[in-house]
C-alpha cells in the first residue's frame, strides 16, 4: 500500500512541475505576457480613422480580439459597451480587434450592435506581437502604466474583468 | 485486495468517466459522440509523425488569420467552411480525391461546441461519399489543445 501512495505522489509531482514549466512559457519576457509593456500598434477603425495604442497612454485600455463568427465573442459584446459607458469617464478605454478575414460582416455587426468603442481589423503580426491569438476570444487588461497587467483567453468570467477593471482604474 | 486501494481504483475510474463524458456531451450533434469521427490531437500527431501506414490529407478549415499564425505542418488551408465560399473551395478541392482517402478537418478557432466551420465542412465530405473522414477535436482551440502542448506548427500561407 506504501508503494502505492508513494507511485501516486510521484506521479502528482511530475504533473504539477510539467504544468510549472508549461504556464511558465506565458511568462514574462514573452510577446503578449502579463507584466510585459503591451505591444504598440497603429491600425485604421473601421470609419478610417488612425487607431493607436499610444493615444491612449494613461488610460486602462481593454484590449477584446474577436470576430463575429466567434459566439462567445459575440455574447461579450454588450458587457463591453457597458463598461465603455461606466467607466469611460474613470479612464477605461476599449478596442476591439476583429479577426474576421473579411471587413463586410464586421462593420454590419458594428453597426446592429451599436458599439461605441473603435474596433479595427486585425492582422496576424498584431496577434503575433500579443504572442499569437489562435482561439477567440482573448481579451487583454493594459495598466495606465502601458503594462500587460491580465489576460483572457476564452469567455471572459465578466465578475472578475470587471473587478480587475476597478482596480486598475483606481492605481494613479 | 486492500480497501483503500479498491476506494483509490474507484475515484479514478470516476475520473475517468467524468472526462470521458464531458468530451462527448461538448460533440456537435451531427458527430456522433465517441465515434471515429473525432481524432485526439495526440493521434493525429502520431499518425502524422509515424513512418508507416498511408498519412491522411489534413485540411484547416478555419479563418485565415489564426492559420496564418500558426498550423499543423502539411495542413493545406481551405479557409472558413461557415460560408458558402469556403464551403465550395473545400468541395473543389476533394472532387477528383478516392472517397476512401483518409481525411482529417480541423479549424480550432473557438471552443468546440462554438465552432461554425467543422460541422459543415464534415457535414458537407459525408454528403461527397467520403468514408475515411475524422475530426481533430480541439476541445478550446488551436492554441490550448495544440500549440501549448508543444506540438509542431509552421506559419504563413
Amino acid at each position: 500500500m506504501r508503494r502505492i501512495v508513494l507511485v501516486i505522489v510521484v506521479i502528482a509531482i511530475a504533473i504539477a512541475v510539467y504544468e510549472a514549466a508549461r504556464h511558465s512559457s506565458h511568462a514574462k519576457g514573452h510577446p503578449g505576457a502579463v507584466d510585459s509593456p503591451a505591444p504598440q500598434f497603429s491600425l485604421q477603425d473601421l470609419d478610417g480613422k488612425a487607431l493607436s495604442l499610444a493615444n491612449y497612454q494613461g488610460k486602462v485600455v481593454l484590449l477584446n480580439f474577436w470576430a463575429t463568427w466567434c459566439t462567445p465573442c459575440r455574447g461579450e459584446i454588450p458587457q463591453f459597451i457597458e463598461f465603455q459607458n461606466t467607466y469611460g469617464p474613470q479612464g477605461l478605454q476599449l478596442i476591439g480587434i476583429s479577426m474576421d478575414d473579411d471587413a463586410k460582416p464586421v462593420h454590419e455587426f458594428y453597426q446592429q450592435f451599436k458599439m461605441d468603442y473603435p474596433v479595427a481589423i486585425g492582422n496576424a503580426n498584431l496577434a503575433e506581437s500579443y504572442g499569437g491569438v489562435l482561439g477567440l476570444p482573448v481579451t487583454f487588461l493594459i495598466g495606465r502604466d502601458g503594462r500587460i497587467a491580465a489576460k483572457y483567453v476564452g469567455a471572459t468570467d465578466m465578475t472578475a474583468l470587471q473587478q480587475k477593471i476597478q482596480s486598475l482604474l483606481q492605481a494613479r | 485486495m486492500p480497501k483503500s486501494l479498491v476506494s483509490l481504483l474507484i475515484v479514478l475510474l470516476s475520473v475517468l468517466f467524468a472526462t470521458a463524458q464531458t468530451k462527448s456531451s461538448s460533440a456537435p450533434s451531427d458527430l456522433p459522440p465517441g465515434s471515429t469521427s473525432l481524432i485526439d490531437p495526440e493521434d493525429l500527431l502520431s499518425e502524422l509523425q509515424s513512418q508507416q501506414g498511408e498519412k491522411p490529407l489534413v485540411f484547416n478549415v478555419g479563418p485565415s488569420i489564426l492559420y496564418m499564425q500558426a498550423h499543423i505542418p502539411g495542413s493545406e488551408y481551405v479557409g472558413a467552411t461557415s460560408d458558402k465560399q469556403g464551403l465550395e473551395r473545400l468541395r473543389t478541392r476533394v472532387k477528383t480525391l478516392p472517397r476512401n482517402q483518409p481525411i482529417v478537418v480541423y479549424c480550432g478557432c473557438c471552443p468546440w461546441s462554438h465552432c461554425p466551420n467543422v460541422r459543415p465542412a464534415y457535414n458537407e465530405l459525408q454528403r461527397m461519399g467520403f468514408t475515411n473522414l475524422r475530426v481533430l477535436y480541439l476541445a478550446d482551440n488551436f492554441g490550448v489543445d495544440w500549440v501549448d502542448k508543444g506540438y509542431p506548427t509552421t506559419k504563413g500561407q
